[in-house]
């Protein structure tokens, strides 16, 4: 760690005990003093009690993913201990609350029996004890640094110099505790800790005065670490255009910014954290206009929900709703009207394992195939994905301009992965939102035919309540008006209206809106979605270690697929190596279907975590040398 | 100039059986639209899917016939994007009360400004006659493999459990009566619901024009409408809260839902519920966005030439490393 910095840690500890304010201390720290920093959360479906944790790795350039193995685990409790002793790269730090060291593995209630059966067979073949001192053993073994530190210790002697006994027992000062560990072992300087901490608690005084004395004590406490090789120091540089950022801020500030007006929404992980981030900023400034408002309204259930947003739609409100899979599945006979009745409507999709509730917490791209057909019947629609958080605020703009220009739903496609990251990222830029809101009409010239055939099939559209703009919509098979019809010459003809705009979509969208290429070179990695920056890191690591030669190809659009644009940026490629987080490799059928050959490798993973840079880099260096299978399966993480 | 009554009229063919109580219901709609002088365009009908469903194409306004069940978030959509416009939803009880049923307790709960109209029969029509949620347990209509296994929803009753504000029934073939139980669901600040029972001459053959006539079988005719009686004519039975006094809300609830559960001999058709001392969700909203009715979603301008004019620039600058 010379020179150039990149060390990843890990905060775990039970759920609701504070391991995301931990990390957002320190995130917030390392943000602050000029580093860039990727962070993920993964959690169990509980509330309080099951194993949490947050990995972040910081670097002095820029990281888009996170890497196999913890430069530092800070664990509070057992499990994390037990879950991730194995994870600790040679020459790492374990640092962990010394009481937990006579814990038994049959004492940690919340550990998966199948957790506990492997973690059993990896100490006996280690001749170590079924226990936390076991899994220190043999960590340490392993050539990790092993820091017990007591966390009460530290509250007792803060008791003590503050003589007041209460503090004893605060042990909800455990997160402050466990995030001054992983700086001091990072060699933060202790001022840039407590500002951290100090912005962490800016709300709450009081708490963030006892919590700086808490630092004062973890400091002190944790004396005898060695001090690293590069010290997490200040950086000598301002960043004026650089925002710390949650996963789902891309594309709730890119609504408000997109001139979206009114979002319903179901509860559902990962997607709500955007509604009610909507809700608590409802009131939206207007440049030389009164003030606005987004209108976020919680239905009973997502059938509702969809419904709403489409009432609204139909009154010229740019209106959206948000969810996952489950409730995407429930969504499905009004995306259907939507399409029928070619109303503008941007659903934002954020995607987790399925089938069914499947990982309810956890990450996948599973939904791209399913909602490409989702509904019976045929109807136009466009589905896009975004590839990373930044990405995601500038495609949302773009996916209500697409829904109203070309008067179709859009699915916005996001994932678990995206949601629950935590990133350095340059900031949102608004005034690059474009505002296109195609035939949409101001006021009407004559009889008003709301499904008028001709032109470029896509009809002048009113909003309820536009003088001399009576229209009829209904989810059977209409006539210009709106009005039911059965008759064979006009259904032939709504349906050509209908279906041409995907062709249109195809025709009229830039091709760097429709698909990215990054690099060069003989390979090509085809994907799509939040693989991006694992994908983006994996080829820059490649490079330095002499592996070039590779291509990305990210697809955004990819329904309806840019077959030529995409074959155009795959012009000269030898081996066309598809990956996705599913087990099917949807895109990779796509592809085979519109470009008529498939992928040679596919570098797949469906265990509801996302991928690694290190692992992709892995796949991809046997793909280079030859070696790699045709499916790679991905495996890493807990 | 104002729309005349032939104004509201479309010149779509209708296909109801002849005889449908339905028609009562949808000549209502368009006599009550057009007195109160309701503009075209400032009204809308959201429909169900089924016959009823069809009423959004016989009305010469703004209609969106929906999907099975789904109308009352469609209107609800509708409404809060622009309160401006008056929501009519309409629907049957298999619609509303079968699989809409999660909806219509939920947009109670909410109490948006909008009327809402169930077309009841009893059974569904036009997949020709199965048992709807109203049938009463052990009936048995003429479609029917054996009698009705279901207990029997109570509309009324589910409405004002379920915070509607305005709850009436009403009856297809009494037009007059009728239009005005529209009219004051129509202005009325809240969730207006009426229920109006509305004979189906091809497949229930139990509740029937007659039936309701107290005309049964192996009787003598009495007077017209003899099962059917009419609540305002009751002066002991007042619908309508006065004061915003929980003891008085409880009691005018108890009250209706009692009356609710009147069937058979003595049906009361009128306004059974009244409250317009709860807020209306449009105030709700206007707890958190001040400017809501005045600005709403529908009349907010969110583009200058071509360019978002959003400021985000408050939550961006908060995100500052």
């Amino acid at each position: 760690m010379s020179g150039h910095l990149d060390v990843s840690c890990m905060v775990g500890g039970p759920q609701g005990s504070g391991v995301e304010s931990s990390s957002g201390i320190f995130v917030n720290a390392c943000a602050s003093m000029g580093y860039h920093v990727f962070g993920k959360r993964e959690f169990y479906s509980n509330i309080k009690g099951h194993h949490s944790y947050f990995v972040i790795r910081v670097s002095d350039e820029q990281v888009r993913s996170n890497v196999n193995g913890t430069d530092i685990l800070i664990a509070y409790d057992a499990e994390t201990i037990l879950q991730h002793y194995g994870d600790i790269n040679r020459g790492g730090m374990l640092i962990y609350d010394k009481e937990l060291d006579k814990t038994d593995i049959d004492d940690i209630y919340t550990l998966d029996a199948n957790y506990a059966a492997r973690a059993r067979a990896d100490l006996d073949s280690k001749n170590a004890p079924h226990s936390v001192q076991g899994a220190v053993d043999s960590a340490r073994n392993a050539g990790v640094t092993v820091y017990p530190v007591s966390f009460r210790a530290i509250l007792a002697s803060l008791a003590e110099s503050t003589d007041n006994p209460k503090l004893k027992n605060m042990t909800r000062m455990f997160n402050v505790i466990a995030a001054g560990l992983v700086m001091k072992a990072l060699g933060v300087p202790l001022e840039q800790t407590t500002n951290a901490v100090a912005r962490a608690f800016a709300s709450k005084p009081k708490i963030a005065e006892l919590g700086t004395k808490v630092l004062e004590h973890t400091y002190a406490s944790a004396d005898g670490f060695a001090a690293p090789a590069t010290p997490l120091v200040p950086l000598d540089r301002s960043r004026p255009d650089t925002i710390l950022a949650q996963g789902f801020y891309g594309t709730a500030i890119g609504k408000i910014a997109a001139g979206c007006r009114f979002q319903s929404y179901y509860p559902i992980t990962p997607a709500s954290d955007e509604s009610v981030y909507l809700e608590s900023h409802s009131i939206v400034g207007v440049r030389n206009d009164r003030p606005g408002s987004t209108l976020v309204v919680q239905c009973e259930d997502e059938l509702s929900a969809i419904g709403m947003a489409i009432g609204s739609a139909l009154t010229g409100t740019r209106s959206s709703t948000c969810t996952s899979g489950p409730g995407f599945s429930l969504m499905v006979e009004c995306l259907g009207w939507a399409g029928m009745n070619e109303v503008p409507l941007v659903i934002t999709l954020y995607q987790r394992s399925g089938p069914s509730t499947g990982l309810p917490t956890r990450h996948g791209q599973d939904d791209l195939l399913p909602t490409i057909h989702a509904g019976h019947g045929e109807f136009p629609r466009i589905v896009y994905a975004s590839g990373d958080v930044e990405e995601s605020f500038y495609d949302t703009g773009r996916c209500f301009n697409y829904a109203e220009k070309y008067q179709v739903p859009v699915i916005h496609m996001m994932d678990k992965f995206l949601a629950s990251t935590v990133l350095t990222c340059t900031k949102f830029d608004g005034s690059k939102i474009a505002i296109e809101r195609g035939k949409l009409l101001d006021k009407v010239d004559g009889k008003y035919k709301r499904f008028e055939l001709g032109g470029d099939g896509i009809s002048p559209r009113a909003r309820m309540g536009l003088e001399d703009g009576v229209f009829w919509c209904t989810g059977d098979e209409h006539d210009e008006h709106g009005h039911i019809t059965e008759d064979p010459l006009i259904r032939t003809q709504m349906m050509e209206k209908r279906q041409s705009r995907e062709g249109l979509a195809l025709r009229a969208i830039p091709d760097d809106e429709q698909a990215v290429l990054y690099g060069d070179g003989r390979i090509a990695v085809i994907s799509w979605g939040s693989t991006k920056g694992p994908i983006l890191d994996a080829i820059d690591d490649l490079a330095k270690r002499g592996i070039g030669g590779i291509r990305f190809v990210q697809v955004k659009m990819v329904h309806p697929f840019p077959t030529d644009y995409v074959r155009h940026l795959l012009e000269g490629a030898e081996v066309i190596v598809d990956v996705e987080s599913n087990y099917t490799a949807q895109l990779g059928e796509i592809f085979s279907r519109n470009l008529c050959r498939d992928p040679d490798h596919y570098i797949i993973k469906y265990t509801g975590r996302a991928m690694t840079s290190t692992e992709i880099a892995g796949a991809l260096a046997r793909v280079a040398d030859g070696s790699a299978k045709k499916r790679e399966v991905l495996t890493y993480g807990a | 100039m104002a729309p005349n009554l032939a104004d509201y009229k479309t010149d779509v063919h209708n296909d109801w059986c002849p005889g449908c109580g339905d028609f009562g219901i949808l000549n209502t709609i368009r006599m009550s639209l057009a007195e109160m002088g309701l503009e075209r365009h400032n009204a809308a009908i959201f429909s169900g899917i089924g016959c009823s469903g069809k009423t959004a194409h016989f009305v010469n306004v703004t209609g969106i016939h929906t999907l099975h069940g789904r109308v009352l978030p469609f209107a609800q959509g509708a409404a809060l994007a622009n309160p401006a416009i008056r929501v009519i939803a309409v629907g049957g009880d298999g619609d509303g009360l079968g699989i809409g049923a999660g909806h219509f307790v939920a947009a109670g709960r909410r109490n948006v400004n909008m009327a809402y109209i169930i077309f009841d029969n009893g059974v569904y029509g036009l997949t020709k006659g199965q048992a709807s949620p109203t049938l009463k347990l052990g009936t048995k209509t003429k479609s029917l493999a054996a009698p009705n296994v279901n207990y029997n929803v109570n509309p009324l009753g589910l409405a004002v459990t379920s915070g509607f504000t305005f709850v009436a029934r009403g009856y297809s073939y009494d037009v007059a009566h009728l239009k005005d139980l529209l009219k004051a669901a129509i202005t009325h600040k809240g969730l207006a619901f009426v229920d109006v029972l509305s004979p189906c001459p091809t497949y229930n053959d139990v509740n029937t024009r007659d039936w309701y006539a107290g005309n049964d079988p192996g009787t003598e005719q009495k007077e017209r409408h003899a099962r059917i009686y009419k609540l305002e004519k009751d002066s002991d039975y007042d619908p309508v809260v006065h004061f915003s006094d929980p003891k008085e809300i409880n009691t005018k609830i108890s009250q209706a839902l009692a009356k609710s559960l009147e069937w058979d001999s003595r049906i009361p058709i009128g306004v059974f519920y009244k409250n317009e001392t709860i807020t209306p969700y449009s105030g709700r909203i206007m707890d958190t966005i001040p400017n809501y009715l005045e600005n709403p979603p529908a009349a907010q301008r969110i583009d200058h030439k071509a360019h978002s004019t959003s400021e985000i620039s408050p939550l961006v600058d908060s995100l500052r490393v």
